[in-house]
């Protein structure tokens, strides 16, 4: 069901040459403003402003009366007006947040990829490939609040024998004692990693699918000839080919793992000790009310992913270039 | 021969159908659980897991080790004594009065005769297994229930068809139509959803498209720099929008309304939708337009006869792109709507952190929230993997 050419985003070519326009078509130069300006201005409010306060904003205090600082007591630690940075990048709640973004990030983009990379080349050799595709790409169309639902309801927990939650009950089944998934710490961020992982894997399978297919066949053909095993093939031709593809997948999963909310939101608020720097940024917002330091974490947070996405963007015009 | 040598390779083809078909289980099972408990009643959601859905009632097995050898498999085996008729078994309302009267003589001779006694719990299961036998206790094991619940909002002990019919529901339900307007409800969240998600993927699209063709086909002096800034505001992130927008509505007095996601979506949905149609428009063959401005179209004119319609396959991608991520999206419901108009997200990330309503509502209410992304999913396939992959760099 799913294309095997869909990756080849027909439509998402990314042009750094001017496509000269026709000069039969030069035009007043009051037109093309005509058709620009309701975007420009739109943009301006919604993206350009906003970004440019929060960046203001990070170092205010709270109530935007003064410059973040100002009320620093003296002989306590204080960084003057970065003040509110020191809480983003130093305070105990901040680096647990720090640590478990890092923990999402190795497991989550290790296991999207590895699965997605597993899944596509498995199924590029079945007859059931876009039924097992679908399957897997089925998640990306729910929301995260679903997802964290249907994943509750597996990790389900109560004391005793009879289990509702399948996973517990397959424990049970086992011998074992019920856990409760959710609530012990370090066990709890994989848990809430294997429901990102269920709904991110179908993206990254659906990309490197097309990259996998797109490895020469005769290239394959010719090192199965030699004598090369099938694992042999995989590791030393389709993948060094589709490396490029794999770096594109990582950094785009290391960026959409940044910024997950939703799913700690729903499935354990933050706590149990699962902070995520998104998470924490939305709690100082709107539950403490301590606009600066959210905003400090707002920033923190874009100058965390930025690297990712330079990379990613280079990339893909590289690859747009040889294309 | 050839038999043969198919079946070794069907053989040595078994691990990778083994891995695969796992992964798909694994991938199908937790939603399958899903949907499966939100057509359960609710004591049966919180008495067995979901994969007993077909397994026979509660206490058969104790019935027939102690029972079924005299009364048969039905019950009805001994006339004078037909465990099957409700009069008889709707004396024992609790397992201890079942309890007296099998430590009873029967005949001059023990009631259970040479079968050994049962014990507290399996006769509380047989007495359970009775019950249903006799049709005292329904055992319904489908229900649409919970979808009723979670539609009007219903939180009350019973359901919501049990308290009309008694005439005791909340002061919220008025058991009438108009329940489905409840603000509790996913009825409303789900009306409320689509009053967000239409205008939400509309109006960037339709913008978009305006800007798009003047990046594509007009001249104005700072184009490609221009397009570049487009492209790095694609990338910030929800979060560094946030604060500064809801200081602003809060001045406004926009907070909780439609209007003020409308325009934030608007506002985030822009650059990804200029960049998108844009990239398409300007991969037209040129000729295409040089031919229609020699014939003496206007831009206006080859905007809506030419580009418009030629756009037609990456806007239907964009287009369901944007509905599932506003469909689909939290934080900013939260944020700027909150509980004065709650969208399907909000309802249920409420109902789960409340705690308030059982497993059964909040299957059913989670699976309402699925269908639609479901259908558009499975129906337009093509199209929504595209706008997936492409617009996998938004904020």
């Amino acid at each position: 069901m799913i294309p095997a050419n869909a990756a080849k985003i027909p439509h998402g070519r990314f042009r750094t040459t001017d496509a000269t326009v026709p000069k039969v078509m030069q035009q007043g130069a009051l037109t093309p403003w005509l058709y620009l300006t309701p975007a420009i201005i739109i943009m301006f409010i919604f993206i350009v402003y906003p970004a440019a306060n929060t960046f203001y904003l990070s170092f205010r205090n709270s109530a935007n009366t003064d410059w973040a600082g100002a009320a620093c007591a003296p002989l306590e630690p204080c960084w003057g007006i970065l003040e509110n940075y020191r809480y983003a990048l130093t305070s105990e709640i901040m680096r647990i947040a720090f640590f478990n973004n890092l923990m999402w990030i190795l497991i989550m983009v290790s296991a999207t990829v590895g699965l997605g990379l597993l899944v596509a080349v498995l199924a590029d050799r079945v007859r059931y490939e876009p039924f097992a595709k679908a399957l897997i790409f089925m998640p990306m169309a729910i929301s995260f609040v679903g997802a964290g639902v249907i994943w509750k309801f597996v990790y389900d927990y109560r004391p005793g024998s009879d289990q509702i939650g399948l996973l517990n009950a397959i424990l049970a089944a086992l011998g074992g004692q019920p856990i409760p998934w959710l609530t012990v710490p370090l066990l709890n961020i994989v848990m809430l990693n294997v429901v990102g992982v269920w709904v991110w894997t179908g993206f990254c399978m659906t990309i490197l699918a097309a990259a996998v297919k797109g490895v020469p066949s005769e290239l394959l053909e010719a090192a199965r000839l030699d004598g090369a095993s099938e694992l042999q093939v995989f590791r030393q031709i389709t993948v060094p080919i589709i490396m490029p593809t794999i770096a594109v997948v990582v950094t785009t999963m290391v960026i959409n793992v940044l910024k997950i909310f939703d799913i700690v939101y729903v499935m354990t608020g933050g706590n149990y000790g699962t902070q995520v720097i998104a998470n924490q940024m939305y709690i100082e917002q709107y539950t403490n009310f301590q606009t600066g330091r959210a905003a400090a974490i707002a920033v923190v947070l874009i100058a965390v992913i930025l690297p990712a996405m330079y990379f990613n963007i280079r990339r893909f015009r590289e690859q747009e270039a040889t294309r | 021969m050839r038999v043969s040598k198919n079946f070794g390779q069907r053989l040595s083809g078994l691990p990778k159908h083994l891995v695969l078909l796992g992964i798909c289980l694994v991938w199908i099972v937790p939603t399958v659980g899903l949907l499966v408990t939100s057509f359960r009643p609710a004591q049966e959601v919180t008495d067995s897991g979901w994969w007993t859905v077909f397994n026979p009632p509660k206490g058969r097995a104790s019935y027939q080790t102690f029972c079924a050898s005299c009364h048969g498999e039905n019950g009805d085996a001994i006339p004078s004594a037909n465990l099957a008729d409700p009069a008889v078994i709707g004396q024992f309302t609790r397992s201890i009065q079942l309890q007296a009267v099998l430590r009873k003589q029967f005949n001059g001779q023990p009631h259970m005769g040479s079968v050994p006694f049962p014990n507290a719990q399996e006769t509380a299961d047989i007495l359970n297994y009775l019950r249903v036998l006799s049709g005292i206790q329904r055992t319904q094991q489908f229900t649409l229930d919970n979808y009723v619940d979670a539609l009007v909002g219903y939180r009350g002990r019973g359901t919501y068809t049990q308290d009309c019919a008694a005439g005791t529901q909340p002061v919220d339900l008025k058991c009438d139509f108009f329940d489905l307007a409840n603000p509790r409800g996913m009825g409303r969240a789900f009306l409320n959803t689509l009053i967000v998600a239409i205008p939400a993927t509309i109006l960037p699209i339709f913008i978009a498209a305006f800007a798009a063709y003047a990046f594509a086909w007009l001249h104005f002096p700072l184009r490609l720099w221009m397009f570049a800034l487009l492209v790095g505001l694609q990338v910030v992130p929800l979060q560094m929008t946030l604060i500064p927008i809801s200081r602003l509505y809060a001045s406004l007095g926009l907070n909780g309304t439609f209007l003020a996601v409308w325009l934030f979506h608007t506002g985030f949905g822009l650059p990804y939708a200029i960049y998108l149609q844009r990239n398409f428009l300007g991969s037209l063959p040129r000729e295409l337009f040089e031919s229609a401005y020699l014939d003496g179209a206007s831009h206006w004119t080859a905007f809506w006869k030419l580009a418009v319609p030629l756009a037609m396959p990456a806007i239907a991608s964009l287009a369901i792109f944007q509905f599932l991520w506003v469909w689909n999206d939290l934080l900013v419901a939260l944020v700027f709507l909150g509980g004065e108009n709650p969208v399907l997200t909000y309802q249920i990330s409420n109902m789960v952190t409340s705690l308030g309503s059982g497993w059964q509502v909040l299957t059913a209410a989670a699976f309402l929230s699925m269908l639609l992304p479901m259908i558009i999913f499975f129906s337009l396939q093509r199209y929504f993997v595209r706008g997936m992959l492409a617009g996998s760099v938004k904020g």
